[in-house]
């Protein structure tokens, strides 16, 4: 398998596997730490109305690490499945990037490897904590994490390297990508081109009507909830606590829509250039693409939709995330069934 | 390779650079003492109303609420740089299927650069002068140039025709 297509076949396993750990995460862990952040922060008002300051910080010092467990696993998440866009630009510039093959393949070993390792020190910083750290404040998994990090930006500068002899000799290390004007490939374009639209304008719309608003409402609240529990109304107070939540809900589902509609464009157009490298029959490379689509408009429109029906959207929402899961492992079948035509010609180029 | 592609290509490059030195620099000097700042006072604001302490309550609610606006439009800025700068990327690669002159598409490819720069820039501006009508406006006029300049290449890949040359 030749750099290019350990790009490719990394890039889209990466992005699966960050979706696969999304989805779990969404279904299994995020409304259970949402909840038991609403619960610290009723306990901080109880503890507010008993006069308790010591208390206060206690459950601030506990809250702080709900808020770690959720951020880190976002984090992974997002790391996981921008380290395969990444994977699958370089698999674009490949043709460009003027090194010899052996150590175009290392530096592409060598990102797919970073691509696993960051978001799996990511995962593991809230667990790991400082446990046998020589650090004062950096743990074991942030430095698995850092590493990695630094490995793929060794790759980038690797990349930019031979990128720059490329410029001097302007001859190409190998074939560009066939121009394949499949059925597939347009409808991935112009589907993606219109979800990043899409995205855009939801975007703009959220930004132009809620975004401010919502900001003076998490003070506001936060204020009529430490008066309430000042006054020893935790009945109030609880309202109030419940109103913060149903804030940070709206907050995060915006968010959400926003951030997935638009990766899931980028996914779609980038998966476009790559189809040549998918060796499937039409009417398969069809299906898959039709998969891909409807599940990255459904996820982001139901996630949107669980304000107002609630768990059954997450759910409807899960499954379109599934969806883009199952049409990425269909075009990572066809990567494997795929002969190394391309890899040929790129071999044959390079000698 | 067309000017319109240099323009998407090298400008999506240099702005997803100028990103990650940003969201690096942030990250280094900025991001733990603001983050401490922001869950400090919020403990501090409920501490101090359990020690009935109104008034220093109140001020450290109000430097959370100060806090949380500046933190969340530098993420916001960091991470809308990188992402307008790797669409304006992967559009490079597929601009000459947009089956307008190259005038137009050169027209449009600066549109879709000029507000990823703006944009983005305009929140970042916002952190120093807090509800700025000026850079509110430009924090207006930065997506509406991606947005109309993203239509309009909608539009031209739709438009039947041969592509341009590559």
């Amino acid at each position: 398998m030749g750099a290019r297509r350990l790009y490719i076949f990394g890039g889209i396993a990466l992005i699966a596997a960050g979706l696969l750990f999304g989805d779990i995460f969404a279904v299994f862990i995020l409304h259970q730490n949402a909840g038991r952040q609403g619960q610290a922060l009723m306990n901080a008002c109880r503890a507010i109305a008993a006069g308790n300051p010591v208390a206060v910080n206690d459950l601030f010092t506990h809250l702080g690490d709900l808020l770690e467990d959720r951020g880190t696993k976002v984090d992974a998440h997002v790391h996981m499945i921008d380290a395969g866009y990444l994977a699958l630009l370089l698999a674009l510039v490949q043709p460009y990037v003027a090194l010899s093959q052996s150590a175009k393949k290392t530096m592409a070993l060598l990102f797919i490897a970073g691509g696993v390792l960051l978001p799996v020190g990511i995962f593991l910083i809230h667990y790991v904590g400082l446990s046998y750290s020589p650090f004062p404040v950096i743990g074991w998994a942030s430095v698995l994490a850092d590493s990695a990090g630094a490995m793929l930006i060794a790759v980038l500068v690797g990349q930019a390297w031979g990128f720059w002899k490329y410029l001097q000799t302007r001859e190409l290390a190998e074939p560009e990508l066939p121009k394949e004007d499949s059925m597939a490939c347009r409808a991935l374009l112009a589907g993606g081109t219109i979800l990043v639209l899409l995205g855009f304008l939801h975007g703009a719309y959220y930004a132009g009507i809620f975004l401010y608003e919502h900001e003076q409402m998490e003070t506001a609240i936060l204020q009529r909830m430490i008066n309430a529990s000042t006054q020893g109304n935790l009945d109030l107070a609880a309202s109030e606590v419940n109103n913060f939540g149903n804030l940070a809900g709206a907050r995060a589902v915006n968010l959400a829509a926003h951030s997935h509609i638009i990766e899931f464009g980028l996914l779609a157009m980038l998966l476009s250039f790559v189809q040549p490298f998918v060796f499937l029959s039409e009417k398969w490379k069809r299906a898959w693409v039709k998969m891909l689509l409807g599940g990255s408009v459904i996820l982001p429109v139901f996630v949107l939709l669980e304000l107002k029906i609630g768990l059954l959207a997450g759910g409807i929402a899960d499954i379109g995330g599934l969806m883009v899961l199952v049409a990425l492992t269909g075009m990572l079948v066809g990567i494997l069934r795929y002969s190394g035509k391309l890899d040929a010609a790129s071999a044959e180029a390079a000698q | 390779m067309t000017a319109s592609r240099k323009i998407l290509l090298f400008g999506g490059l240099t702005l997803a650079a100028f990103g990650m030195l940003y969201g690096l620099q942030y990250a280094l000097f900025q991001e733990h003492q603001t983050l401490d700042q922001m869950g400090g006072a919020l403990a501090q604001s409920f501490a101090a109303a359990a020690s009935r302490e109104v008034a220093q309550s109140q001020s450290a609610l109000l430097r959370y609420g100060e806090t949380k606006y500046d933190y969340v439009r530098q993420v916001d800025a960091h991470s809308h740089w990188i992402g307008l700068a790797m669409l304006l990327i992967v559009l490079g690669v597929v601009f000459h299927r947009v089956n307008f002159t190259e005038q137009i598409r050169q027209l449009v490819a600066f549109c879709l650069l000029a507000g990823s720069v703006l944009f983005p820039l305009a929140v970042i501006l916002q952190t120093y002068h807090h509800g700025a009508l000026l850079y509110k406006a430009l924090a207006v006029i930065g997506p509406a140039l991606v947005i109309a300049a993203l239509v309009a290449a909608c539009w031209g890949f739709t438009r039947a025709g041969a592509p341009a040359k590559y």
